[in-house]
Parts: structure tokens; C-alpha cells; sequence
């Protein structure tokens, strides 16, 4: 079953010349798939993640979730496709620094209106499916860059999201701690998550699955379907 | 463990939501992870809020002084006087005004007093000139005047008729008698007077504690004094207060009305809490400066804790909150540091007043509902602070926020 598909869509940023960020990309992917987008810098990626993510709309083209065309909802009708479909994992962590790893996950569902007991709760099962289940009461100060981010893919995959978008996951990581991730994400894929990961990292892209390759804001290879141009 | 609740629901279910209870705990979250800087932005509002209660307190603790004192000699005394006449002389009241005003419906008693032309001594080898008057008066005046002594008893009947005198505060305090203990006794035209009573201060009659006072037979039996009334005092019914004060003039001197000159002792002191009213207006206006600063503050830094949250906005648009739930954390955490501060400047301005209105012996009246308004309005004004700091984090492109500035 498809989660996810683009139909050629495209992106400019106004200016003179308007810059085209995105050029036609079609792409498609099924439930249970781990995949990478792949490219320099300046290739598309980040613009790619943000539409897939629904935090910015293409100029034009299509984008379907889960059978959704994306382009019917409003902001608010987005936020919560975001809130119950998409998680994401930042480069960054992006934690909330002042509260422990519990309640850092648990806010991963704090927009879908689960009260509180029941979202530590889950954020529980969560940070013991990633490996830290002793690190509960921990304040990300407190933790390593890894386990920071192992917190992170918690809480993006707290809420049982159709997608879980990482980008760069293992960019700020070394590359022992790197591996782990990795491997943390294929384990979590093979328990059925669909997981697109986004990288300018070939070794890691090499790893998995299936890559796509994005130079120039077009897609130039998709293992999936051979090269397209 | 799988859940299945999101994939159960409909799709058109798909809504971001957010429990009241968690709007306010993430919107103290700002709050209680950078505290040093939430104590200093309070301060400003805390100073404000405090400088406004402790103006209302104290001038309502002086009010309450004030009102206690009104309360205590009583809105319905009023005094009739003596003026003047047409060519600047002092003018007399006729012999039966005090009759005539006791007819008077709604006058419950009343009592005249005679200014004698003479001077009163401590003993006959001084001749000061201490400002002290020798007052003829009947026994009910201290009833009218609903006076205490502090000292001995006022004149009676029993001692109407003798040689014998009762002082008002000061002059007690002039003639240098501070005790009964030993029969003091005064002058009064050269005739040796004893004393029996001195009376306690009375608030707003300072004629009263400056006189001396003997009955009206033992005035014109040992000074020879002719008895005319100069002044009278009388209670009436306080809802005929006004009435009564009406028709005074023409009922204690019907041939001369214009010469009459009735007032109010109380007038006086309600002048007074007037004043400080004035006063209190003024000092209001300045806390609310103060607050209207502290409100400029909490803008100012919920706008810089917008822009280096940049990033945590950004995440939770991804974690689906709408451009509503970050507005609304925004405004919730600068409400609630201005709530703060409103509560520790409430605090702050009891405590002021408290301790200023013991200081002056006053009764302690801390205004409840300024209590409230203190905080409700700390709240008001944080909440409008932090609507445009809100609006502009809302504003925020998410997919700019997530990335690393």
C-alpha cells in the first residue's frame, strides 16, 4: 500500500530569477519501506523533506498521504496530518532541554490530544524500544549525542506515525554512534515503521534498501525504478 | 506494542488538538526552564502591582483611621454659632435658642454653651495668657458630644450650682493638671474653683479641649456672669440631618437668622479623606507607570525568546501544533510570568501597607478586591504583552524554524 506519493511536483523560491529547488519529482513509496534520499548540498533534499513533511506546499505538482491529497487541507487540517501521521528526527535533536526523556517523547503526541498519563505511558514503550529504557528521568543534558538522538526517533515513533522522516539523522553523530543509529532504524523499519531518511551521507545511503538521488532538484536515480534520467 | 487508535479513526479525524491542561503546562514551560530570567521580568510588574496596592492599602487604611474617627463623633452632631453682625461685632444667640432648637422634631438633644469674658489660672499669682476659655455649660453636653472623661466626672446637677470646674484636654494640660490626686484647683476671676473631671481629647472640637468648663448657675452666682448662649450643639435623627440644618438659623435666632452660623464637625474631616483621595489618585498613576513599563519588559523579552526559540517552535509545528497552539503558548507564558509578578507585587504591597499602617497606629484595611484586580490585571496586561511576541512566533515558516538558524 502506497503512503506516500509525489506527482511531479515542483518548488520555486521567489526572486529574480525565481529558483527552482524542486523539478518535477515524482516519487512513491509503500508501507514498511526504508529509504534514503540522497544529495549534495543544494541539491533539493531539505526542500524535498520539508513538502514530504507537509511544512511547506510545492508550487505545483501533487502530494498524497495516505491517500490524502495534501493540497485539500488547511494549515490547521495539516498540523494534524503532521501531528497523527508524520514523525520526524532532526539532525539537531531539537529536544526540549528542561524536561526529562519521558515527557520529551510524550510530546510527540501531546498535539493529538492524548492526556497525559497515557502518553507517558506510551512514551515509556517507546524509549525502551529504542534502548533507553534505563535513561527515563534523564534531562537531555545529561545524555550523549546517541542517546539524544535515540530520544528523538522515540518521539517521532511514539504516535505509530505512517512516515517517520529523518534528516541527517547520524549528522552530528560519530561514526560508532552513527552505526547504531542506523541499525536502531532498520530494527525499528523491520517492526513496520515506513522510514524515509534524508542524507548527503552515500555510505549510509549505501546501506539501505532503496536510494533515491536527487542532483539539481530532480530525482536521477531511484533504485526502485532504474535510472530516469 | 502496536496501537491502532490513529488507523480506527476516520481520516477526516486527523486534528491537532491540545488538552487546556497541557496548553498551560506548556505554556509555563518557557517559564520554568530559564527561572532566572522569569524572577527579573517579574520584578518589573511585581514593583508595579505593589506600588498600586500599597497605595489603595495604606489610603484605605487611612480612610478606615479616618472613618472610625467620623464614626466616632458621628455624622449627626451639628453646632450652631454665634456669627457675626452686619458691622463685624460678634453677634449673640437669644437667651431661649437652646429651647427653641430642642422643640425641633427630629433634634435629639442639645446643649448650649456660654463664652464667659474672663480667664482662668492654675492659681491666683499668674496672670497667662494661655488661650483657654471658660465655658458655661449644662450638664447634657457630654451626652451631645458623646464625649469620654478621662478623669473624675462631668457636672451634674449636684455640682451645676457649686464652685467647681471640669477640663477639656489641653487646657488640663495648659493649667499643668494631669491628676485629680490632691484636689487641684483653679482661678476664675479671682474665685478658687475646684476640679472634678477632665475630659478625654475629642476628635475635630478643639474649642472643647481647650475650655473650661463650669455650670451656669455657678457661673452667675459666683461670677456674676450674665448667661447668654454663644454656641449650641445637638444631635438630630441622621436621616434629618439636612432638614434640620435647614431650619437651624431661623429657629435659634428668628429676628436675625443671617447672624446664626451652623456646620458639620464631621464636614471637616470627610474634606480630609478628599484630600487624600487627590493624593491617591496621583500615587495611582504613578504605579501604573511602573506597570505599564513592566508590560513594555515582558514584551521585550517574550520577542527575544521568540527568535532564540526559533527552533522549538519549529519542532512542535512538526509535531503538530497549529499556528493557534503556538500563539496561545505565548501568550499563556507571558499571562502567566505577568501573573506571577502580580502575585508577588500583591504580596509585596500587603506587606507594605501592612507594616506602614501599624507604623501609624492605624487600622490595617487591605482592600480585597484591589487584591484581585491586582493580579486579574497583571494577567490582562501580560496576556496583551505577549499577543504580538505570539502572533510573530505563529507567523514563524516552520520549515525555516526546524532549520539550524
Amino acid at each position: 500500500m502506497t503512503v506516500l506519493d509525489l506527482t511531479g511536483v515542483t518548488k520555486e523560491y521567489p526572486g529574480s530569477p525565481p529558483v527552482r529547488a524542486l523539478d518535477d519529482v515524482s516519487l512513491s513509496v509503500d508501507r514498511g519501506e526504508l529509504l534514503a534520499i540522497v544529495g549534495a548540498s543544494g541539491s533539493g533534499k531539505s526542500t524535498l523533506l520539508n513538502i514530504i513533511g507537509t511544512l511547506d506546499r510545492p508550487t505545483s505538482g501533487q502530494v498524497v498521504i495516505e491517500g490524502t491529497p495534501v493540497a485539500d487541507l488547511s494549515d490547521g487540517g495539516l498540523a494534524g496530518l503532521r501531528s497523527a501521521r508524520i514523525g520526524f528526527v532532526f539532525q539537531q535533536f531539537h529536544l526540549l532541554e528542561a524536561i526529562t526523556a519521558v515527557d520529551n517523547v510524550a510530546t510527540g503526541l501531546l498535539y493529538q490530544g492524548v492526556r497525559r498519563g497515557r502518553r507517558r505511558a506510551l512514551a515509556t514503550e517507546a524509549l525502551e524500544r529504542v534502548g533507553l529504557g534505563n535513561r527515563l528521568r534523564f534531562e537531555p543534558p545529561q545524555l550523549s549525542g546517541g542517546e539524544r538522538q535515540r530520544i528523538a526517533i522515540a518521539r517521532a515513533i511514539v504516535g505509530d506515525p505512517a512516515i517517520v522522516l529523518a534528516d541527517e539523522p547520524t549528522g552530528n553523530l560519530d561514526s560508532h554512534t552513527s552505526t547504531d543509529i542506523v541499525n536502531l532504524l532498520r530494527q525499528l523499519n523491520d517492526d513496520g515503521s515506513t522510514i524515509i531518511v534524508i542524507t548527503h551521507d552515500q555510505d549510509l545511503a549505501a546501506d539501505l534498501p532503496r536510494r533515491v538521488t536527487l542532483s539539481d532538484g530532480r530525482v536521477v536515480d531511484d533504485d526502485a525504478k532504474g535510472v530516469i534520467s | 506494542m502496536k496501537k491502532n487508535a490513529t488507523d480506527s479513526r476516520s481520516r477526516s479525524h486527523w486534528r491537532s488538538r491540545l488538552l487546556p491542561v497541557d496548553a498551560v503546562v506548556t505554556g509555563t514551560h518557557g517559564l520554568r526552564s530559564r527561572k532566572g530570567r522569569t524572577l527579573l521580568t517579574a520584578i518589573g510588574i511585581a514593583i508595579g502591582i505593589a506600588s498600586m496596592v500599597a497605595v489603595l492599602g495604606i489610603s484605605a487604611s487611612s480612610k478606615a483611621d479616618l472613618i472610625a474617627e467620623i464614626d466616632k463623633l458621628g455624622t449627626n452632631l451639628l453646632q450652631v454659632q454665634a456669627g457675626s453682625n452686619l458691622f463685624g461685632d460678634s453677634a449673640k444667640l437669644p437667651e431661649e435658642a437652646p429651647v427653641m432648637v430642642r422643640r425641633v422634631g427630629p433634634v435629639e438633644n442639645a446643649s448650649s454653651l456660654s463664652r464667659l469674658d474672663t480667664d482662668v489660672q492654675r492659681n491666683q499669682y499668674l496672670d497667662d495668657n494661655n488661650g483657654l476659655d471658660v465655658l458655661a455649660s449644662e450638664p447634657e453636653l457630654l451626652d451631645t458630644l458623646d464625649g469620654a472623661m478621662a478623669q473624675g466626672r462631668f457636672l451634674d446637677t449636684g455640682t451645676t450650682a457649686l464652685p467647681t470646674v471640669v477640663l477639656g484636654s489641653v487646657a488640663a494640660e495648659r493649667l499643668s493638671i494631669r491628676s485629680l490626686d490632691g484636689g487641684p484647683t483653679v482661678q476664675i476671676a479671682g474665685r478658687t474653683f475646684a476640679v472634678i473631671g477632665i475630659l478625654e481629647s475629642l476628635p475635630l472640637n478643639p474649642d472643647i479641649d481647650r475650655a473650661v468648663f463650669i455650670g451656669n448657675e455657678a457661673a452667675e452666682d459666683f461670677l456674676g456672669a450674665e448667661v447668654i448662649p454663644t454656641a449650641i450643639y445637638l444631635r438630630a435623627i441622621p436621616e434629618f440631618v439636612e432638614d434640620v440644618r435647614a431650619v437651624l438659623p431661623r429657629t435659634a435666632n428668628p429676628a436675625d437668622p443671617s447672624e446664626v452660623n451652623v456646620s458639620r464637625p464631621s464636614d471637616a474631616l470627610e474634606a480630609r479623606a478628599q484630600v487624600d483621595e487627590n493624593l491617591q489618585n496621583l500615587l495611582l498613576g504613578l504605579g501604573g507607570v511602573a506597570l505599564l513599563v513592566g508590560g513594555v519588559g515582558i514584551a521585550n523579552v517574550m520577542i527575544i525568546s521568540v527568535l532564540e526559540r526559533r527552533g522549538e517552535i519549529g519542532l512542535r509545528r512538526a509535531l503538530g501544533a497549529t499556528r493557534r497552539h503556538i500563539a496561545l503558548q505565548f501568550v499563556l507564558e507571558s499571562a502567566s510570568l505577568a501573573t506571577l509578578g502580580g502575585i508577588v507585587g500583591v504580596g509585596l504591597g500587603s506587606a507594605v501597607t501592612y507594616t506602614y499602617a501599624r507604623r501609624q497606629d492605624w487600622l490595617v484595611d487591605i482592600p480585597v478586591p484591589a487584591l484581585a484586580a491586582g493580579v486579574a490585571g497583571a494577567l490582562v496586561l501580560g496576556a496583551l504583552a505577549g499577543l504580538y511576541p505570539a502572533i510573530r512566533a505563529a507567523r514563524l515558516d516552520p520549515a525555516d524554524a526546524v532549520r539550524p538558524a
